[in-house]
């Protein structure tokens, strides 16, 4: 054997040795576990904390509250939606509550009118659609229904039912200012339901109270006497012009 | 002659040592493969997924949550220039043009719509990462630190990123950003460590409409391929050949 054959081969068998070695160091361990990168960065990516936990996980503690929304039209809201990230109070209940948004913007989230939503989706138009009541008041948040009046009376009065459910008195029953005994609805004309006598009926509601409320107040003494309300103010629809 | 001899015994024991320092390691990394390969068998096994997303355009009602949530879930900066998900508006004119925005990725809502007499229609699309079949992203990578998972999800690994930008600008949907304070690329994850824990990803989770779907590509049973049977699909830029896996049912041909 020439004596530079054995040479070549010791610079060889060094150098590749210390690339060997060199990788040994400079690659991570874990590199081409999988494929071309770090095994190890998926492990790490996966044990980023959850912030979400999901909508069944709310069921075990809530359950009435989840039967409720999933009967309803808010059947394909998670309930993380409106109350925020709530992991950590799913696992520890006691040591903090989720986020409770009673604001109409909330709602308005999905529900302002946009032209760029789908056809059919239930929006309203934020400016008119009873602005200054909460729209829990009139829609429940884990079962909204637009609220109807009692079948019982649109049958026959459609159109007072109508004007009454888009004004500010759509709260009210029928049934807060008429006492319809259940024969009217047989025997209508027979026997007629109870209508508001005077001034202190309104006043129930619309004087006596701190002002600030949500119900308007007036001085029941001084205010458009000495004519009953309903002279002025048609009541189905109050805020009509005068 | 005797130094030739005194050669020989030299190289023999140069030979020793390089074989131990080559084989050494060789020996050590055996053993922790066996190891690795040892542990918790009952665990999430990623070979046996194989993800992807579907997006009903005429769904979407533009509200957000999946943006607001995804900023949460993933701790995604609030500054308005990123987001691993986000709703655009389009607007088609009468007269052609094609008008798209996303301001603050749709998170404060959109402006009104100007001359409204002159929009032919009008709808919002939810954008993310197509997680890729064959991504350009990964193409581009120098050092192997972005990459596709066994289960089909592209990934950013964080800590060994160089921060060179070459995927952001690879990418043709503008899925990716640099993060401001890790300094490295970062985008849309499909939430991997809720996938993991059997969760699905939290865009996915709030979408009151269900116009987000996730699932598997390839098995019958999911909510995804259902879905997939269902709708007429299309996929975003599909010329350039990036094989995206998210799949949009409902989308004007004016989507890019
Ligand atoms: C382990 C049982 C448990 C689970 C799971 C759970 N909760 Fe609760 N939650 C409670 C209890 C108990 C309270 C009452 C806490 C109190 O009054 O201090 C509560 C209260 C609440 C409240 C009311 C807070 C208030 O201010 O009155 C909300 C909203 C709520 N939970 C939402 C959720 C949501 C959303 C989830 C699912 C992600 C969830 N919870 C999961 C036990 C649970
Ligand atoms: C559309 C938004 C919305 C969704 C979805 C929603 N909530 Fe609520 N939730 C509200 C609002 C608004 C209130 C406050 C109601 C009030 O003050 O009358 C509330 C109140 C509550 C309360 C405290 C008061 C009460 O009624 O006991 C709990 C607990 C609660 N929600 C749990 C849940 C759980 C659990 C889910 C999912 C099954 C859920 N919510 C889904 C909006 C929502
Ligand atoms: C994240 C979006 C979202 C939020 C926030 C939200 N909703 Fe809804 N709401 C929906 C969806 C989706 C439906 C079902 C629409 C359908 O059936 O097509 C719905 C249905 C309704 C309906 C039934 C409308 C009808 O006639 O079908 C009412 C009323 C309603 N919501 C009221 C509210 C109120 C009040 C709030 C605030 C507490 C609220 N929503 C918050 C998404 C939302
Ligand atoms: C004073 C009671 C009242 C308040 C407050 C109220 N609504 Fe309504 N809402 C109604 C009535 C009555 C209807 C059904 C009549 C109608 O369609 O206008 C209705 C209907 C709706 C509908 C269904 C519309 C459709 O096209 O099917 C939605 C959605 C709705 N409301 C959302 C809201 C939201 C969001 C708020 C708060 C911003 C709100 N409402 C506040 C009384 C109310
Ligand atoms: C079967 C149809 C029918 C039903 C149901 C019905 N009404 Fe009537 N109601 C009538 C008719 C018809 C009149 C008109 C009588 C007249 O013009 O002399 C009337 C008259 C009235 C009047 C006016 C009485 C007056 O002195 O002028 C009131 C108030 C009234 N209804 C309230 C109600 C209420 C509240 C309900 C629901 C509990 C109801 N009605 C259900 C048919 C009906
Ligand atoms: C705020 C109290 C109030 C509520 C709520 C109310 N009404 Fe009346 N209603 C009156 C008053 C006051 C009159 C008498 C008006 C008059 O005599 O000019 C009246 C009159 C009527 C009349 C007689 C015809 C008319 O238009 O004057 C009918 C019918 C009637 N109401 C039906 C209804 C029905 C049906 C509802 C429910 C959808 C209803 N009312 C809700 C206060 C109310
Ligand atoms: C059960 C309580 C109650 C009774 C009884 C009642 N109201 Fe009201 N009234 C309200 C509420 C609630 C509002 C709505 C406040 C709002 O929307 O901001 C209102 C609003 C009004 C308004 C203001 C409309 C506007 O411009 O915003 C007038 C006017 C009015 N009512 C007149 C009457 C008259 C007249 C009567 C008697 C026939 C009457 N109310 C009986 C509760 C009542
Ligand atoms: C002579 C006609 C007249 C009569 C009668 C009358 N009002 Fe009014 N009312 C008005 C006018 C006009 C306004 C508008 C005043 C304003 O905007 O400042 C008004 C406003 C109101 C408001 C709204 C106040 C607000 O802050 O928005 C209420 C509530 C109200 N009236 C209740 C009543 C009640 C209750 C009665 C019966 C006790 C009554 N009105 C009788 C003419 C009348």
């Amino acid at each position: 054997m020439p004596q530079q054959v054995p040479r070549l081969i010791a610079v060889f068998v060094i150098a590749i040795g210390t690339l060997v070695l060199a990788r040994r160091f400079l690659v991570p361990e874990t590199f081409g576990e999988f494929g071309h990168y770090r095994g190890a960065a998926v492990d790490s990516i996966a044990a980023r904390p959850v912030k979400f936990a999901g909508r069944q996980a709310c069921a075990p503690c809530h359950g009435s509250i989840d039967a409720q929304r999933l009967a309803g039209h808010h059947r394909d809201l998670a309930c993380e939606i409106c109350h925020g990230p709530a992991a950590s109070h799913a696992s520890a209940p006691l040591s903090g509550k989720p986020e409770i948004r009673r604001e109409r913007a909330l709602c308005l989230l999905c529900h302002a009118f946009d032209p760029s939503r789908p056809t059919g989706f239930p929006q309203v138009d934020s400016v008119t659609h009873n602005t200054r009541i909460p729209c829990m008041t009139c829609h429940a948040p884990h079962a909204p229904e637009p609220p109807v009046t009692p079948r019982e009376c649109s049958a026959c009065h459609g159109g007072i039912d109508r004007q009454k459910a888009v004004s500010h008195h759509a709260t009210l029953r029928c049934t807060t200012c008429h006492d319809a005994p259940e024969s009217h609805r047989q025997n209508p004309r027979a026997v007629l339901p109870t209508k508001p006598t005077d001034r202190a009926f309104c006043g129930g509601c619309h004087s006596g109270m701190p002002p600030g409320g949500l119900i308007p107040q007036v001085d029941l003494e001084r205010h458009g006497q000495p004519y009953l309300c309903w002279q002025c103010h048609y009541p189905h629809f109050p805020e009509a012009g005068i | 002659m005797s130094d030739a001899g005194m050669d020989r015994r030299a190289f023999v024991g140069d030979l020793v040592a390089a074989c131990l320092a080559a084989g050494g390691p060789v020996l050590l990394g055996v053993v922790r493969m066996a190891e690795a390969q040892g542990t918790d068998p009952g665990a999430y096994d990623a070979s046996e997924h194989y993800y992807g997303i579907g997006i009903d355009v005429a769904k979407c009602i533009g509200c957000a949550r999946c943006v607001a949530a995804c900023k949460i879930e993933n701790d995604v900066p609030l500054e308005p220039t990123y987001f691993n998900t986000w709703i655009e508006r389009y607007v088609l004119r009468t007269n052609g043009d094609v008008e798209v925005e996303s301001p603050n990725g749709g998170l404060d809502g959109f402006p009104p719509i100007r001359r409204e007499g002159e929009v032919l229609r009008t709808f919002f699309v939810p954008k993310l990462c197509n997680h890729c079949a064959n991504p350009p992203c990964v193409q581009v990578c120098p050092v192997g630190a972005t990459f596709i998972t066994r289960d089909g999800v592209v990934l950013v690994d964080d800590s060994y990123c160089i921060g060179c930008r070459y995927c952001i600008q690879a990418c043709p949907y503008g899925a990716r950003y640099m993060h401001p304070e890790k300094h490295v690329a970062d985008k849309c994850t499909f939430c991997y460590h809720r996938l993991v824990k059997g969760l699905v990803p939290a865009c996915v989770e709030v979408c009151p409409t269900n116009a987000r779907v996730f699932g598997e590509v390839e098995k019958r049973v999911t909510p995804l391929a259902r879905f997939l049977r269902f709708n007429d699909i299309q996929v975003l830029k599909p010329n350039l050949n990036t094989q995206p896996k998210a799949y949009y049912a409902n989308l004007d041909g004016e989507v890019r």
